[in-house]
């Protein structure tokens, strides 16, 4: 993740009348590494990309993509990046091979090189067996699958994908995720929007959490669920000595709280995963035993709740 | 420029594969075309000149100055033919076929007594499903039997001026004759008149096939300038404005779609109705002109309409609603030129009227008649198309 970010923006600012749409919003992302832009719907990912994709005309704020400054007129920036909508933005008229050699021709490939890449899509999206079907034919998933793949035909620098599960069912959904986290172990930059937190969780290096036009909060998942402030959550079902067992678990330095309940012990702690082991030990050395384990933790829901006081998806 | 031609052919070729633009662009104007040309066909005889029929039974001296010299003078001016035949049972059986549009009969005895000044009558046959030539063999009779009347007129005025009283003896025959030669003499021969402007109009197999054809390119251009709002509300715009290529690349091509699908559309007419109706358009390198001239207002007019409106399907409706208004005020249907008062002179706020007419002065004309009808339509489009540039920019954002 060394190097040059392919992406940086700072200061972003975009008003549709007196609605100020993006306000002040700035990230950067190196190479290989995925960026998730998380909010609700409303909240100003797509106004966000748009800007940094150099549809958009913004109103402040500085883009630089691959060392080039990026404005609507940008050639050689917009040239760097791969740009794939919401939206299904293909010509249902045309084939699959039409319209990715539409594409890579567009983006300056002659036309051996635009073939070659063609080709080489159609296989990685896995309509190779349906490239001459025009795309109006194509079902939901075959068709979101070349929505991306003309993202990738000119190998950019910097994949930008826009909330690409949106409407798609669950079996293709995974097969874009699987996709994308590919992409970034090639070495290219991806960045995602999504108002869906597991995804978020599974693909992405870093996360930005938008919300109301405004940047509210970035890191990692771990830094992000560390500002919640709160410890994972684990419940014991057992029998035995469960106060006595509590009392003693109150007494590690990781436990943030422990009580003994009905037919359960409910403990707050730093780090559920790793002290596992050392819970069960304690518990059984005083005679406890336990039926079940159940661990929360807390995630990027709870993160949102925590900065925002609603829910992702309200 | 590169970018430009690949939009435009990717629409192109989505436009012709979708059939829609091929459908409005030729398969329409054409059949319209051949339908108007028929029904009126049936009406004025199905030719541009008209047929007529004479049967002189009469073989008298005015009969025969009637098929000698009137009827050739008429059959000069190219709109009328001829066809003396023999026998009114002969000439009532090709009316019946439709071979003869109408026929003059000449009752024996006419001339007789035309001569003596006893009521004589011509005869006109006619079609009631053509009145046209009807009308037209009609007031060739009258013409001739109006001179007739002027003739006998001025005879009888010169006998009566030179009597003697009651008792006297009348003017001989030699003397009447005389006379009468004297008063022919002076007589306008029958003759079409206004020649000049009846080469400077398109026959009806031509009219019909420009104005149809002029008609509809206000319709098939449509495809190339609305197809903008259409990838915009399909989400392409957004990738090609993504694309590293200028705005000003999309919007040429749309454009140049417009224009390209208009040349389509206007060659193949021109053609297909030359062969197929014998149409006459003209010479080809004034059609050219006024052909492109056309394609340029349209594209203009059509591309200016699409940018009021907010979405693909309201510019297709608000577009078809001006096509059709400025159709009609064109005359492509039917010639607005000569209707009364302020609607003949509105006709020339439609591009549609200045083709058409330009097309009527290179029939009757040299190529530089083009220049006027060719500037007023390059007009429409400087202005319109000059408005649609400016808001087409604004279209061109997601």
């Amino acid at each position: 993740m060394a190097g040059q970010p392919v992406l940086e923006c700072c200061g972003l600012r975009r008003c549709f009348g007196r609605l100020v749409a993006v306000d002040g919003v700035g990230f950067h992302i190196d190479p290989g590494e995925t960026y998730g832009l998380l909010g609700p719907n409303g909240a100003g990912k797509t106004t966000s990309i748009s800007m940094i994709a150099g549809l958009l005309e913004r109103d402040g704020g500085e883009v630089t993509v691959a060392g080039e400054p990026m404005t609507t007129r940008s050639v050689r920036a917009k040239n760097a990046i791969g740009y794939v909508p919401q939206d299904l933005a293909i010509y249902p008229d045309l084939s699959g091979r039409e319209n990715l050699m539409f594409f890579a021709r567009l983006y300056g490939m002659p036309t051996s090189q635009a073939k070659r890449r063609t080709d080489e899509v159609l296989t990685l999206t896995g309509l190779a067996d349906r490239a001459g079907d025009q795309t109006k034919q194509y079902s939901g998933g075959m068709k979101r699958r070349l929505n991306i793949g003309i993202g990738l035909l000119h190998q950019p620098k910097l994949l930008i994908l826009d909330e690409p599960t949106v409407g798609v069912d669950p079996q293709s959904r995974n097969a874009i995720l699987e996709s994308v986290e590919g992409l970034s172990g090639a070495g290219m930059a991806v960045l995602y929007t999504t108002h869906y937190m597991e995804e978020a969780e599974r693909l992405c290096d870093r996360i930005g959490i938008i919300d109301h036009g405004k940047l509210i909060a970035e890191g990692t998942r771990d830094e992000l669920v560390s500002l919640v402030g709160e410890g994972d959550q684990v419940r014991l079902s057992a029998t035995g000595d469960l106060a006595g067992a509590a009392a003693d678990l109150a007494a590690r330095s990781w436990v943030r709280q422990a009580k003994a309940l009905d037919g359960s012990i409910d403990l707050v702690v730093e780090n559920a995963r790793g002290e596992l082991p050392a819970i069960l030990t304690e518990v059984a050395s005083v005679g406890v035993i336990v039926r079940s384990v159940e661990v929360t933790e807390p995630d990027l829901e709870a993160v949102f709740l925590h900065l925002t006081g609603r829910a992702l998806r309200d | 420029m590169r970018a430009t031609w690949l939009i435009c052919a990717k629409d192109l070729k989505a436009r012709l594969r979708d059939r829609s633009a091929i459908l409005i662009g030729i398969v329409v104007p054409l059949g319209l075309a051949f339908i108007f040309n028929s029904i009126f066909s049936g009406i004025s005889g199905g030719s541009d000149v008209i047929s007529l029929g004479v049967v002189n039974a009469d073989h008298g001296a005015i009969s025969q100055q009637f098929t000698s010299q009137v009827l050739p003078a008429v059959g000069r001016s190219g709109l009328i033919a001829i066809h003396p035949e023999a026998s009114l049972t002969q000439a009532r059986a090709l009316a019946a076929k439709g071979t003869l549009f109408a026929v003059i009969v000449i009752p024996a005895g006419f001339s007789a007594r035309v001569q003596v000044g006893q009521p004589a009558s011509m005869q006109v046959i006619g079609n009631v499903d053509d009145p046209v030539s009807t009308e037209v063999a009609r007031s060739i009779a009258e013409s001739f039997t109006a001179d007739l009347n002027r003739i006998r007129l001025s005879v009888a005025t010169v006998a009566a001026g030179s009597a003697q009283p009651a008792g006297s003896v009348p003017l001989p025959p030699a003397r009447i004759q005389a006379l009468a030669a004297q008063a022919a003499a002076v007589a306008a021969p029958v003759a079409v008149s206004d020649v000049s402007a009846q080469t400077k109009e398109l026959n009806q197999k031509s009219f019909f096939a420009a104005g149809m054809a002029v008609f509809f390119l206000f319709f098939t251009v449509q495809f190339g300038v609305t197809s903008l709002l259409e990838e915009r509300n399909d989400g392409t715009l957004a990738r090609l404005l993504a694309a590293p290529i200028s705005r000003a690349s999309i919007l040429g091509a749309k454009l140049l779609t417009s224009f390209l699908l208009g040349v389509i559309s206007m060659t193949v007419l021109a053609v297909a109705t030359t062969l197929l109706f014998g149409a006459t358009w003209g010479n080809p390198l004034g059609v050219a002109v006024l052909v492109v001239a056309a394609i340029l207002a349209a594209t203009g007019i059509m591309a200016l309409i699409a940018t009021l409106a907010r979405n693909a399907e309201q510019a297709a409706n608000w577009q078809s609603v001006v096509a059709v208004i400025l159709g009609l005020l064109g005359g492509t249907f039917f010639p607005v030129s000569q209707a009364p008062g302020v609607l003949s002179r509105l006709t020339f706020v439609a591009p549609q009227a200045w083709f058409l007419r330009g097309l009527g002065d290179l029939r009757g004309g040299s190529i530089s008649v083009v220049w006027v009808p060719a500037l007023a339509m390059l007009g429409f489009a400087a202005v319109a198309g000059g408005l649609a540039m400016t808001r087409l920019r604004r279209i061109a954002e997601v």
